[in-house]
């Protein structure tokens, strides 16, 4: 059993494909049109072979609330490991991207976070160096 | 119950620093204003080495708020809480030496 796969729950699909290669920089693998949804998977393209993130929509009428919740109280539900918060956070910022916290040293990690515009918090960290 | 039983402004703001959570959360919050809930438990956890759940950080915060040290501001979809240290102010003026009320 291996772990290929991981998922965010989107209120848009087409916006989030949009998000999650435009803006943050991964790149789409596959998009297989299923009726209403499609199937869609990003990958980074510094792990093009590694695990794929699904943008799955949240239309089970549970996601809403659930997401709302988690947003409210700030906590990411997904993070991803980046080389250098700071220089993320000044990228990201530039383009637009609205952070609830700064990058923050956080124990071992420097952490910040960010809304992904569909939804969602996702927290990016990356290994204090020192 | 409320963990405050709030008799006068006085009351709640000494009930209020009583804890070292909550003085903890002051500390945090004296670094930077505007954090998330999330922010304030991960450094309760990271910095301060506490592990209360969310929920007690939650009820802590109610605590701080009820005391006037912690106000909370709703923005679009998010929460953030802010340091008060107005009711501070009045514990420097409540006390004074005697040498700085008799001249010498």
């Amino acid at each position: 059993m291996r772990i290929t796969l991981t998922s965010v729950l989107v209120d848009d699909q087409a916006k989030a494909l949009d998000f999650y290669t435009e803006v943050l920089g991964f790149e789409k693998k596959h998009e297989v049109p299923l009726g209403e949804f499609a199937w869609i998977t990003v990958v980074s393209p510094q792990a093009r072979d590694g695990v794929e993130l699904v943008l799955e929509p949240d239309q089970h009428p549970a996601a809403r609330p659930f997401k709302e919740a988690l947003v409210a109280d700030g906590i990411p539900f997904t993070a991803f490991t980046v080389d250098d918060v700071e220089a993320e956070h000044t990228r990201l910022s530039a383009a637009g991207v609205m952070f609830t916290q700064p990058p923050t040293r956080m124990g071992p990690v420097t952490t910040a976070v960010f809304d992904d515009t569909c939804g969602n918090l996702i927290q990016i960290q990356s290994p204090v160096s020192e | 119950m409320p963990i405050v039983e709030d008799v006068d402004d006085a009351d709640a703001l000494f009930k209020a620093l009583a804890d070292p959570t909550r003085r903890a959360l002051l500390d945090a919050l004296s670094e930077r204003d505007g954090q998330t809930l999330f922010e304030l438990c991960a450094r309760m956890t990271t910095a301060h080495g506490l592990t209360s759940s969310r929920q007690a950080i939650s009820q802590h915060l109610d605590v701080l708020e009820t005391a006037g040290l912690v106000t909370r501001r709703r923005e679009g979809r998010y929460t953030f809480h802010d340091l008060d240290t107005a009711p501070l102010a009045p514990l420097r003026e409540r006390w004074h030496h005697p040498d700085e009320r008799t001249p010498r």
